[in-house]
């Protein structure tokens, strides 16, 4: 079938059999939720889609999108995603993971699926617990976070995914919230839209281990001025008046009030996708309520040539090379090398 | 040296039927192409050839340490062999520390070639040595010949403008210029090869040359050699042959595999000794449209393999024990979602590290048992060199035609070691049938990815990007055909018993075992994997002192072949040899409840026939004493 004959598909038909099994108030939900309206946005046959997750509560995502789905196993995704595209360049694929799954488990995998430009679409369920195994703490979890496994408190430094993927060359770096629902839905638009590693860090709430994890800058009555949304080729403006601004001194951001024989919107990093350089987005995803308004939106969307891309063209210019010297003879290949014959 | 009936002594070339050398110096004397080149040659005279390369892991240990010390044994014959000899008649010391590390190895008697120059007392010292060998009348018992080759290669270079150390570097080819004057040797292969590997760099060819043609001057011209000795051709099945490692056979196997079932070959793998050459091979297909990925590491490795697999290509990895052990998660995941998938594992001596570039069979229970619950695999084995080429393409069979993982275990001495390979015709090697679960129109009823073929039990392959069958898999607990998550108790256990019994099934489709020797007899010798070549002329041996022997050879571990239990109860004993502590005895004492005997040497080598010989002897009740 050819994308123009594809019938036109709505959410409904993302959806699968599978009765939802996220705790009730679980911020899964509207992942999943956006996840199936973004869907026919991209003019993919459902066949040719594929939802591929590791371990945790996001891992059982693809059990409820009506595509194929692979549900493997902890960390792991990345790597069968890998292996899948490379196979079958033809298909569209998506990975489901959460922060203990993509950062402490499959932290590697993460790095090497980022750096190689793997086209594959990446959606980060970060809650900053473990929930599915019931609440330790994890790589996300804030310095001194009581959890059963840190009664105490956590002693280790979490780690920002943004900059860990920026370092390691992702192409396209975006975040949002759960419950921003019509932000989420677009950052999925976009990162489906990309050729090349997506990163999509979603802020999410598990409302049973680790409830209001984000929720001092994301409720709906303060993000206006606790968040800043990236949007390319605009000022870094934010606040319910609109009249607060991130200025760049020297290498270090600060925020600026807005005002007439003052700071003027002139003054403002304007925010752009497309710089090669990471520089800013390490800046970026460093800021951080209180000091700062947290950043949501597209960080960095740079073309690269994707891993199955690049492999492909080297095969076809092998193939290509040895078919002008005359066929190819797999029996002649057997026999390479010196060889003797026996009467 | 096993010198023919009547040996025939012309003047001063005797006739010899079999002939093994060892080549040692430092690793960084070149000892592994000097061993191949006299191979090449050995084979392209028409000898039956088999080698054991035997180097440290060290790329270069210091040199003229005993750690530094690399090897290579090549036996030759005019005669059928199936092993690189257990004991070299001719060694060839580059240093002191060659001679003390493998003189021990030496038959008595047996002929020593050394470069004197390198006897110094820096590298005496070395070497642990107190006093020179040469001198102190230790080599008594030996053929001593020495040869001052550094002065000599000097003398064959001069004028040619190298520095010393270029021209020092070239003192192997002197000693392979003896050599193949000593065997009557042509040095055309060799010369060829030197023209191709140093091309453009005329002045180091050049100094090859030379040392190479004045290796083979000085075994002509000096009367240091009282003989030289002629091995004939071996009378090989008519055919045209090439010399091939195990690792090339696997490679080239998996190649042609694809080919036969028509799918893309994707090898995902990370660099471990001794499997990396096999990825360096696939990565060099490219031309032929081989897929591979050098992987972040050994999960990622099997992790793309799998997606590979179920994107519908032929996904596979390859790597050792060290790396099999981090597979482990992975490998049930592919139990559990029923994907074709092939796992190399080039076993090594373990546990851990272990020693990297020496040989055992130690990962078969890993292969068959190491992962949490039941977790079924059929585990295979080639038995020889060549033979990896036949077992790459059946791993690919069973696990398309039964939906299943299978694990490939071959070994160091497999993937290193060389042998002549009667090259097959491709176009006679039978297709492997492959399909693919078709697409399903919308009123289709609900697709059921775990429907089994009612004979093999195997489940459909359904790959993504065809319409009709999205479905959803998974590590968790499948619902019998309908393949959705279950918790239900009977389910389980009827899926537990279902892909234990698909595996199980994969007997019905793998040959009889083939017993060579008496049908019914005194004493049985069941081997698997690489001990096929020493158990084979060990039982060779015992047959000709008319001892009522068999051997049979397992290539087919997981599952053993149905014939099995009724082949050992025709025997009044059993013995089982084995490079591992008894693994497949372990399997085959609970399966057949017969009393095996183990022969259990772990010492990073294969089994020398003689050990196997006399073990089975002892067992026998008889003394090998005499048949020397």
């Amino acid at each position: 079938m050819t994308q123009s004959e594809l019938p036109v598909l709505t959410k409904k038909d993302f959806e699968s059999d599978q009765d939802v099994r996220w705790c009730p108030g679980c911020g899964d939900y509207s992942i999943l939720a956006q996840t199936q309206k973004t869907m026919p946005d991209f003019g993919v046959a459902k066949e040719k889609i594929v939802f591929i997750s590791g371990i945790g509560c996001s891992g059982r995502l693809p059990y409820y999108m009506n595509t194929f789905g692979f549900h493997t196993i902890h960390g792991r995704a990345a790597t069968i995603a890998t292996g899948l595209k490379a196979a079958r360049p033809d298909l569209m694929v998506w990975v489901i993971t959460g922060d203990g799954d993509a950062l402490s488990i499959g932290g590697n995998h993460l790095i090497h699926a980022m750096r190689r430009n793997v086209d594959l679409k990446m959606i980060m369920f970060n809650n900053r617990i473990y929930g599915l195994t019931k609440g330790q703490a994890s790589p996300t979890s804030p310095i001194g976070k009581k959890t059963k496994s840190t009664p105490l408190g956590t002693i280790e430094t979490p780690i920002i995914p943004i900059n860990l993927v920026a370092a390691a060359e992702a192409s396209f770096i975006a975040r949002s919230v759960d419950t921003h629902s019509e932000h989420l839905q677009e950052m999925m638009h976009r990162a489906g839209e990309h050729k090349g590693s997506a990163f999509l860090e979603v802020l999410q709430n598990c409302n049973i281990f680790n409830d209001g994890a984000w929720r001092d800058f994301t409720d709906k009555s303060v993000k206006e001025d606790r968040m800043l949304v990236l949007k390319h080729g605009e000022p870094m403006i934010f606040g319910k008046e609109r009249d607060k601004g991130i200025r760049l001194n020297g290498m270090r951001p600060e925020v600026v009030s807005i005002a007439p024989g003052g700071v003027s919107v002139a003054d403002l990093l304007v925010h752009d996708e497309t710089t090669e350089d990471p520089t800013m987005t390490h800046i970026l995803s460093r800021m951080w309520w209180p000091d700062f308004p947290v950043p949501v939106g597209v960080f960095r969307r740079v073309p690269r040539p994707t891993h199955d891309q690049l492999l492909v063209e080297q095969i076809d210019g092998a193939i290509a090379a040895r078919a002008a010297k005359g066929p190819i003879d797999l029996q002649r290949v057997v026999a390479s090398g010196e060889t003797w014959t026996v009467k | 040296m096993t010198t023919a009936g009547g040996s025939n002594k012309t003047g001063e070339v005797t006739q010899l039927d079999r002939v093994t050398i060892r080549f040692a110096g430092d690793s960084g004397d070149g000892m592994q192409l000097t061993g191949t080149q006299f191979t090449k040659t050995a084979a392209l005279f028409g000898n039956d050839v088999s080698t054991l390369p035997d180097f440290p892991a060290e790329i270069r240990a210091p040199a003229g340490s005993l750690p530094g010390v690399s090897g290579f044994q090549i036996s030759f014959s005019s005669d059928d062999i199936h092993t690189p000899g257990d004991r070299p008649d001719v060694l060839v010391a580059m240093n002191p520390a060659a001679l003390k590390v493998n003189l021990g190895d030496l038959v008595p008697g047996g002929g020593i070639i050394v470069n004197t120059d390198a006897f110094n007392e820096i590298n005496l010292k070395k070497a642990g040595y107190a006093a020179d060998p040469l001198h102190d009348g230790s080599l008594k018992g030996y053929n001593l010949f020495e040869i001052p080759m550094s002065t000599l290669v000097v003398g064959a270079c001069e004028g040619l403008g190298l520095s010393s150390k270029q021209v020092e570097l070239t003192k192997n080819f002197f000693a392979l210029g003896v050599m193949f004057w000593l065997y009557e040797r042509s040095m055309e292969g060799t010369e060829r090869w030197i023209a191709e590997k140093f091309a453009g760099k005329e002045g180091i060819a050049e100094a090859n040359r030379r040392a190479l043609r004045a290796g083979y001057a000085f075994g002509e011209t000096t009367e240091i050699f009282h003989t030289h000795y002629r091995v004939p051709p071996a009378h090989l099945p008519p055919g045209t042959y090439r010399n091939i490692t195990g690792n090339e056979a696997t490679a080239l196997g998996f190649v042609v595999a694809s080919k036969l079932a028509e799918r893309d070959l994707f090898l995902a793998s990370y660099p471990i000794t001794p499997a990396s050459d096999i990825l360096h091979q696939l990565s060099s297909y490219k031309h032929l449209g081989v897929k591979t990925v050098q992987s972040e590491d050994e999960i990622a490795a099997i992790g793309a393999a799998v997606g590979a697999a179920y994107g519908g290509a032929l996904g596979m990895t390859t790597t050792s024990g060290p790396g099999m052990a981090l597979k482990a998660e992975m490998l049930g995941l592919a139990v559990m979602v029923e994907l074709p998938l092939v796992v190399v594992d080039v076993q090594r001596a373990g546990p851990s590290t272990g020693m990297p570039t020496k040989t055992e069979q130690g990962d078969l229970l890993m292969s068959m048992f190491g992962r949490n619950s039941d977790s079924p695999i059929p585990v295979i084995a080639p038995a020889t060199p060549a033979e990896c080429f036949d077992m790459a393409i059946e791993a690919w069979r069973i696990a398309l035609k039964h939906m299943t993982p299978v694990v490939y275990l071959s070994d160091a001495f497999l993937a290193t070691g060389a042998e002549p390979w009667l090259i097959p015709q491709i176009a006679d090697i039978p297709s492997i049938a492959v399909k693919n679960a078709p697409a399903a129109g919308p009123d289709a009823p609900k697709f059921r990815p775990y429907a089994r073929d009612p004979e093999t039990l195997a489940r459909p392959w359904a790959v993504p990007g065809t319409p009709g069958l999205e479905h959803r898999i998974g590590g968790l607990e499948k619902l019998d055909e309908l393949g959705t998550v279950s918790y239900d108790p009977d389910n389980h256990h009827r899926m537990m018993l279902l892909r234990a019994e698909k595996v199980a099934r994969i007997a019905r489709d793998i040959p009889k075992t083939e017993v060579y020797g008496d049908e019914r007899g005194d004493l049985l010798i069941l081997g698997w994997g690489s001990t096929y070549g020493s158990i084979r002329s060990a039982v060779e041996r015992l047959r000709t002192r008319g001892k009522r022997v068999a051997h049979a050879h397992l290539r087919y571990v997981n599952p053993l072949p149905e014939d099995l239990g009724e082949i050992l109860s025709r025997y009044e004993r059993v013995l089982m040899p084995e490079l591992n502590l008894g693994q497949l005895r372990m399997l085959v004492r609970s399966k057949y409840l017969v009393d095996a005997v183990g022969f259990n040497l772990v010492r990073g080598k294969p089994f020398q026939i003689g050990e196997i010989e006399a073990k089975a002897e002892s067992l026998l009740g008889e003394s090998v004493e005499g048949s020397k």
